[in-house]
């Protein structure tokens, strides 16, 4: 009974462990994404809350806590308020299966792909859930987006997936990563090149990130999906959002580029060992990619987005998925140590 | 069975790509509009009703705030309608800084169309950008008139004063100080043509800068070609003008086809596109810019050669200087005279039009001999352009509403009036 007991604090204690620090890093790249864009667009971006505006993601999740949520009238309240909560626990919940480090990770479980997928794909009920419980045409629009856009590149991403676990030959994320092992040429991203591109674009797709930002299209649809929402309801949509962010690069780091794995031969010393740093270094360096994106790029037209997921990347994954196996059966490519 | 109904969309006057207050009734099928209504008048003004009850000189404020993008443009349209109701025309330099001030407000109106055009497609660096080259512009109307937006510089017979040679630099602040401050005050050196000479001789780069960004951008591209096409046909018989019209290939400019100011004497092509979609229109406005930059070139080229009197000297109609009023008696009562009453204009109409940023800017005023306009009727073409709305939008897609709202360039200051 007290080993149960335990086990359940150990546990619970291990799930805030990732969480905090996840929710902190949210609040530190909403910065970092504030501060990049500013100096890509010649200007300064937040430098007045604490030092250099380090406080400022800080003093925006305190102004949200303390406004009014306000729920619109003939809004299905049960409704309104159980979508940010949909959209928050699964992009959080996919955490679980993440692998930091060489066995450092909350539950090591085989079917950890699996697990992610579904988890990844829940989050689109919340924002269909926001956009149809709000009673806004605008909000009704953006849900009606995001419900088409995620659910088409959910299956280019899933192709990638496929491609990845033929060659890792499992569905464990430990083992996909071990799989690489040998150095930067035997990570995935060099057989898997246009899956890589596919994986990590269709992820800025289901993030509903810049140039695929229609879901909340600033400028046709004012904030789509979540334009009713104001206040700490609003806040749990960000954070969703900005989780679910950095769980794409870290899971792109893993899948493609080694996850924890050094990019150096391992008689370098201690930089040619495997540790959370790379990882972290890895799924830093995404993540920019997605700011940089957004700093930088036109938005994409919804009919236009489906067009690209279903007539290109479909396609291309499809075919990879052969080759990937073809890769497999003659040897080519064989799992590292 | 229930009967599936098209629903409509309130667009505006609250929404981010509105540009300022055009409302708009959009009825839907999903994504793809069946019909687009366009409210207007929620900026209204009654400025032409204002003009009829003031003396002439006095509106040419007004004029800046018709279109608040091109103040310089309209106030020269009015201008000319009162100087052609009185006989008189402008000194050569005083046309030649019209030129200068024409060309600037197009910069001005074409940087803010494409930042706030890449705005609404998304694209939010292009916006930024175009800022910050519009600082520097906004600062040559503040030194010649103080106001930066606003400026009431052209008058009747002239323009208020001459261009400053000295130009006015950046003081050092918290926020510009060290080298940031020095490289600010880098053309602020010399004259204000000194600083217009620099700024063209740089500016060129700038807009390779933004279409670096856009023009071979394939999401730019898969946004705005084939988008919002019109005919020249169309064009002609929904009255377009300025890039709208030339965006569909016909080269109608009234700087060339009716030369006003100096534009007969300087050099300059019209760009013009092929496809009449938002792309060419696009491609139209990066071309003017460059063509407009030559222009300013060329009048600061001249304008340096030729000093001269830059407004006229008949009291009449213009001030006196304020040291003449001093010990002048005649002065003192000229002035006295203009501020109260202002001029008497001998009966008659006419109709002065401008080539503005964004297409014929037309005033069209009749005088019955007294101190005041009898009427004043403004031709904005954004109100033209806006009334092709309806057909040119639909079967396109919300998104592609946007885009359309861009390319029109539309301005609600000039529409609403």
């Amino acid at each position: 009974m007290l080993a149960q007991l335990l086990l359940v604090l150990w546990t619970l204690a291990k799930v805030l462990a990732i969480t905090l620090p996840l929710v902190i890093a949210v609040a530190m790249f909403v910065y970092w994404e504030r501060k990049v864009i500013g100096w890509m667009h010649v200007r300064m971006g937040p430098n007045q809350v604490g030092p250099l505006g380090l406080l400022q993601a800080f003093a925006d999740v305190v102004k949200l806590l303390i406004k009014e949520i306000v729920v619109p009238t003939n809004a299905n309240r049960f409704l309104f308020f159980l979508a940010p909560m949909l959209a928050l626990v699964p992009a959080l919940a996919a955490w679980a299966v993440i692998p930091f480090s060489d066995g450092l990770v909350l539950s090591n479980i085989n079917a950890g792909v699996l697990y992610l997928l579904a988890m990844t794909s829940m989050g689109v009920y919340g924002i269909i859930l926001a956009g149809w419980a709000s009673n806004s045409r605008y909000a009704l629009l953006g849900a009606m987006r995001s419900a088409a856009q995620m659910v088409s590149y959910e299956l280019a991403m899933g192709l990638a997936l496929v491609c990845v676990l033929v060659l890792a030959g499992s569905l464990n994320l430990s083992r996909i990563v071990e799989a690489q092992g040998g150095g930067l040429l035997h990570w995935f991203w060099l057989p898997l090149l246009p899956m890589a591109v596919i994986y990590f674009v269709s992820g800025t797709a289901e993030t509903n990130r810049a140039p695929f930002d229609v879901a909340e299209g600033e400028s046709e649809i004012v904030a789509g999906f979540h334009v009713e929402y104001s206040g700490s309801a609003f806040a749990l949509f960000f954070l969703a959002e900005y989780a679910n962010m950095i769980l794409v690069a870290f899971l792109a780091s893993i899948l493609f580029f080694g996850g924890w794995l050094s990019p150096f031969p391992s008689t370098w010393g201690p930089i040619g060992q495997g540790s959370f740093f790379w990882l972290l270094t890895k799924a830093f360096l995404l993540a920019f990619l997605f700011l940089w994106f957004r700093a930088s790029f036109p938005r994409y037209r919804y009919d236009q987005i489906m067009r690209l997921g279903w007539k290109v990347f479909i396609p291309i994954a499809l075919v990879w998925v052969l080759v990937a196996g073809l890769l497999k059966y003659f040897h080519i490519v064989t799992p590292g140590a | 069975m229930e009967e599936i109904r098209n629903y409509t969309m309130n667009f505006g006057p609250q929404h981010p790509a509105a540009h300022g207050v055009l409302r708009l009734i959009l009825e839907m099928d999903g994504e793809v509009v069946v019909r687009a209504d366009p409210h207007i008048g929620l900026l209204h003004r009654g400025t032409e009703k204002l003009a009829e009850s003031k003396p002439f000189s006095q509106s040419i404020g007004y004029m800046d705030r018709l279109d608040y993008v091109s103040m310089m443009c309209s106030e020269h349209a009015y201008v000319r309608a009162i100087e052609k109701l009185l006989g008189i025309q402008a000194p050569p330099r005083a046309q030649y800084i019209r030129t200068l001030f024409d060309e600037i407000t197009r910069i001005l109106n074409h940087l803010m169309w494409v930042g706030s055009n890449a705005l609404d497609l998304g694209a939010m660096a292009v916006f930024l950008y175009a800022f910050r080259e519009r600082e520097e512009l906004m600062d040559c109307y503040e030194a010649v008139s103080g106001a930066r937006m606003h400026a009431t510089y052209y008058r009747p017979g002239g323009v208020y004063r001459d261009l400053p040679t000295q130009m006015p630099q950046y003081r050092e602040s918290p926020w510009h100080k060290g080298e940031d401050l020095k490289r600010l005050n880098q053309w602020r050196q010399g004259s204000m043509l000194d600083f217009l000479d620099a700024f063209s001789e740089d500016f060129p780069h700038k807009v390779d800068e933004y279409e670096e960004l856009l023009t071979n951008n394939r999401i730019w591209k898969q946004r705005t070609v084939g988008i919002g096409v019109v005919s020249p046909e169309q064009a002609r018989a929904w009255g377009m003008t300025g890039p709208m019209l030339r965006g569909s290939g016909i080269a109608w400019d009234l700087r060339k086809k009716q030369p006003y100011a100096a534009y007969a004497d300087v050099d300059f092509d019209i760009p013009v596109g092929a496809n009449g979609d938002c792309y060419d229109r696009y491609l139209v406005r990066m071309a003017e810019m460059r063509q407009s930059n030559r222009i300013i070139r060329q009048c600061v080229e001249w304008l340096r050669r030729n000093p001269g009197p830059v407004i006229l000297e008949s009291h009449k109609i213009i001030p006196p200087q304020r040291a003449d009023m001093k010990e002048d008696m005649e002065a003192l009562i000229h002035h006295f005279k203009l501020f109260t009453e202002g001029y008497t204009v001998p009966a008659g109409e006419c109709y002065s039009a401008v080539e503005a940023p964004k297409g014929e800017f037309g005033v069209y005023m009749i005088s019955d001999g007294a101190n005041k306009p009898f009427r004043v009727k403004v031709r904005a073409p954004g109100f033209v352009h806006l009334s092709s709305m309806d057909e040119i939008v639909r079967g396109h897609m919300l998104a592609d509403v946007v885009a359309m709202i861009g390319t029109y360039d539309v301005v609600f200051g000039e529409i609403d009036r």
